[in-house]
């Protein structure tokens, strides 16, 4: 060990002292305060049973993966349309105009709208048509209008991080010789898509809590079925407990993302 | 008809109200190599750019091997790959090697096989001494090796005529050598090559012939001796006297 | 039929009416020898028809004029007046002896109110839209695509009693699953009978009311009371009256003809 790397360790574990005995302050400040406070047996009945927990856990961890399906397979689509749009409104060529109008109207349609609304008119609008079992579930049309919300804001992202790659590395591959096509592909969008992980990464997420709101359409997913147990049990439990599975998957997905994104940066340094 | 390799036939170029080029004829000979010098803003990057139809010109023509190639509505991927054009900042891909930046536009453009592409790109990287950093992004690369790397890359699809911008005008002075060595071989090689810059040592070594461009035209040209000892127009006199002391 | 119920009822009254009206109702109602009975703005369909309750036609209408007869009072002493729903279960001082418009007995209200013994208890019932041709019976409804209002009981009877092949869809209100239901997503709901009753009639287009279950198929069922002024010295004689009615069978009497065969909706066995 140089100088250098003693004194980094040193650092290093002195500040990891400070931050495990700070912390284990707060945890046992919360641990000892909290039960002392009036309302806390109360709170605790409705929203910390453990009998409740255990009960309702298995039950909401199933619905949990409607969520998880619903994501996954919105996802794609997402990413799919939300490419498209981003690159419709940054179509150059004076005969694509239409399609540019087309791009911006849809974004501007799309993120006005709340999720929620989108949801009810796709959900229960499209179907009302007439549309023959099953193609009016709600879980296609609930997906469908998760989909444009999100893919609007994915076409935004994606959009603007074509627009913050110089125009300098567009020119130096068309003096290649390269189509406007391959220059998007290979050139252009590469490097924009990497610089919007992080942005996007977050959409995701949101997009994972967002899922929950097809339940408005009937699909009995985990913040549906958490419901039906907080009325048939009269007790808050349910909510923690799906809140709790939201977060074991959330985390880790965040951090995986995280890590992702630094393994690609240490890559090239 | 021009019979030249490269013609331009009083090219203009506005930008807006600023009109940049005001008339520019000039030919360039197979193996040719012509340096353009001049003040700051006269012209010599709009000149390039206007050759390979990277800005449109307003008027006039350019003509490559007797073709009109700044005809309006002419497919340009065809002339582009003709023509290979490096700029003052490099201008590689960040996220991809310099291997990968030199392959790109020959196995997309050209159709070139993979094996035989990557032999041929790794014969490029020997030739110019970057044989050990093939694998290696742009920003693990010196400047004078990135600039080496956007060489290669235009060379890679096997131009007629090369241009290039002020090609060591970003670089540490100790790093420009390394890149007019790489200029000095392609003379050697008997390449078509016009290039704008502000060393005029290396003009005055290796040019066919100089252009200096001054307001939008070329006031005057000649071999390099005559232009560098004995400059006949006043505006060459004053730009030389103020850059060579 | 109805001819033979006043029969009925008016013998009861006969026999035990004026007894109650000597020791119960006297200078206790708000103009003396008058019952002074309130209604919706506007009454309807099961419970007053024609918005007429003078004319005793109607469930309510019947029960109102059963139980003025068992407390001891004249048909022409039964006085009508009209009230809204959220006027009625206000505190203060009313212009009625008591009130009757489906209101439900619940622990908030009867803070501020008085409610009699239930006159009705509200069965489950099953909407369906008319054209489906869909048969009253368990096991058709087995195979039946079934919608619930989250916060209700409905849920539970639907798993329960009918076990769906598969699994009903939830939302948040009335309206949503009235939604799903145009929407084709679902084709039964479960109510109870009134709001049944009412969405077939008012909201969902081409609705009908396929049957009702036994009130004591319901965990939790609904009780309709008859609201009186807080403390209303009133509530013992309107109990007393009930009670004989319930025993006597004329409530249950008035139930099958207005509220069954009147309505159409079949008992499900
Ligand atoms: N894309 C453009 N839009 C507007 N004006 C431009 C553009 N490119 C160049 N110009 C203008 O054209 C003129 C000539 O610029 P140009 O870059 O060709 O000069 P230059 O001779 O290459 O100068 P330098 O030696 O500084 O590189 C300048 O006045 C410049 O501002
Ligand atoms: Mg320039």
């Amino acid at each position: 060990m140089n100088r250098r790397q003693a004194y980094e360790t040193a650092q290093r574990r002195r500040s990891l002292t400070v931050a495990g005995i700070s912390t284990a302050a707060v945890l046992a400040a919360i641990i000892l305060l909290v039960p002392l406070t009036p309302g806390w047996p109360q709170v605790r009945a409705s929203f910390f049973d453990g009998g409740v927990f255990a009960q309702t856990f298995p039950t909401l961890l199933r619905a949990f993966l409607i969520d998880v399906m619903i994501f996954a397979w919105s996802v794609p689509l997402i990413l799919t349309l939300g490419l498209a749009i981003a690159l419709a409104r940054g179509a150059r060529a004076p005969a694509l105009f239409p399609l540019r109008i087309f791009g911006a109207v849809y974004v501007d349609v799309f993120r006005g709208v709340p999720v929620v609304l989108t949801i009810y008119l796709i959900g229960f609008g499209v179907p009302g048509l007439g549309l023959p079992r099953p193609w009016n579930s709600p879980y296609i049309w609930g997906t469908v209008a998760l989909v444009l919300t999100y893919s609007a804001y994915i076409a935004e992202v994606l959009r603007s991080g074509i627009e913050s790659i110089h125009a300098s590395q567009r020119n130096a591959a068309i003096c290649l010789g390269l189509s406007e096509r391959d220059t998007m592909r290979y050139v252009i969008l590469p490097q924009a898509v990497r610089r919007v992980v992080p942005a996007n990464m977050n959409m995701l997420v949101a997009l994972q809590k967002d899922v929950a709101l097809l339940s408005f359409i009937g699909p009995v997913e985990i913040l549906r079925q958490a419901g039906i147990y907080k009325s048939l049990l009269a007790n808050f439990t349910p909510y923690v407990v799906a809140a709790v599975i939201f977060l074991i998957v959330t985390v880790p997905a965040t951090r995986y993302a995280d890590h992702l994104l630094n393994r690609d940066r240490d890559a090239r340094s | 008809m021009p019979e030249a390799k490269l013609s331009l036939r009083s090219v203009h170029k506005s930008f807006g109200g600023n009109h940049v080029l005001r008339g520019i004829d000039m030919d360039v000979a197979t193996g040719e190599m012509i340096c353009l010098i001049g003040a700051s803003g006269s012209g010599k990057s709009t000149l390039l750019r206007c050759i390979n139809q990277l800005e449109p010109i307003d008027d006039g023509s350019v003509w490559l091997d007797g073709q009109d190639i700044s005809e309006p509505g002419l497919d340009l991927g065809p002339v582009r790959r003709r023509i290979g054009i490096v700029f003052q900042s490099y201008n590689l891909f960040p996220h991809m090697s310099a291997l990968e930046n030199v392959v790109l536009a020959p196995r997309r453009v050209l159709q070139e096989d993979g094996d035989a592409l990557n032999a041929r790109a790794e014969a490029l990287f020997d030739r110019f001494g970057l044989a050990q950093h093939m694998r290696k992004y742009p920003d693990q690369l010196s400047g004078g090796q990135q600039q080496r790397v956007a060489v290669i890359r235009a060379l890679a699809m096997r131009p007629e005529i090369m241009l290039f911008d002020e090609i060591t005008a970003a670089l540490d002075p100790e790093l420009v050598g390394e890149v007019l060595n790489v200029l000095r071989q392609l003379r050697a090689e008997g390449m078509t090559m016009l290039l704008a810059t502000h060393e005029m040592g290396f003009a005055r070594e290796l040019a066919d012939r100089v252009c200096f461009m001054d307001g939008g035209v070329i006031v005057e040209e000649g071999p390099p001796g005559q232009i560098f000892s004995d400059p006949k127009v006043a505006r060459t006199q004053a730009f030389l006297r103020t850059v060579l002391r | 039929m109805w001819k033979y119920l006043t029969t009925a009822v008016l013998s009861t009254a006969l026999m035990s009416g004026a007894a109650l009206a000597q020791s119960c109702s006297d200078g206790k109602t708000l103009v003396d020898g008058k019952l002074t009975i309130a209604t919706g703005n506007p009454a309807y369909y099961p419970w007053v028809i024609d918005d007429a309750p003078e004319s005793g036609q109607g469930y309510e209408a019947a029960v109102a004029y059963a139980l003025a007869d068992a407390m001891g009072f004249a048909k022409e002493d039964v006085v009508w007046t009209r009230t809204s729903f959220d006027q009625a279960i206000q505190p203060g001082a009313k212009d009625f002896d008591i009130n009757m418009q489906q209101f439900s007995i619940t622990a908030d209200r009867d803070k501020v109110v008085d409610f009699s013994e239930p006159y009705y208890t509200a069965p489950m019932a099953v909407l369906v839209r008319a054209g489906d041709g869909l048969a009253p019976t368990l096991d058709a409804m087995k195979e039946m695509k079934w919608g619930v209002v989250a916060s209700t009981t409905a849920l539970p009877v639907v798993m329960n009693t009918i076990v769906p092949s598969s699994s009903p869809l939830v939302y948040d209100d009335n309206a949503n699953v009235v939604e799903a239901m145009k929407a084709g997503q679902v084709d039964a709901a479960l109510f109870d009978l009134p709001t049944a009753l009412y969405l077939s009639a008012v909201v969902l287009e081409g609705g009908q009311v396929l049957g009702q279950f036994a009130p004591d198929a319901t965990a939790d069922p609904d009780h309709f009371g008859m609201l009186m002024t807080e403390g209303n010295p009133l509530k013992t004689c309107v109990d007393a009256a009930l009670a004989t009615l319930k025993e006597n069978g004329v409530l249950a009497g008035i139930e099958a003809k207005w509220l069954q065969e009147a309505t159409g909706v079949p008992l499900i066995k």
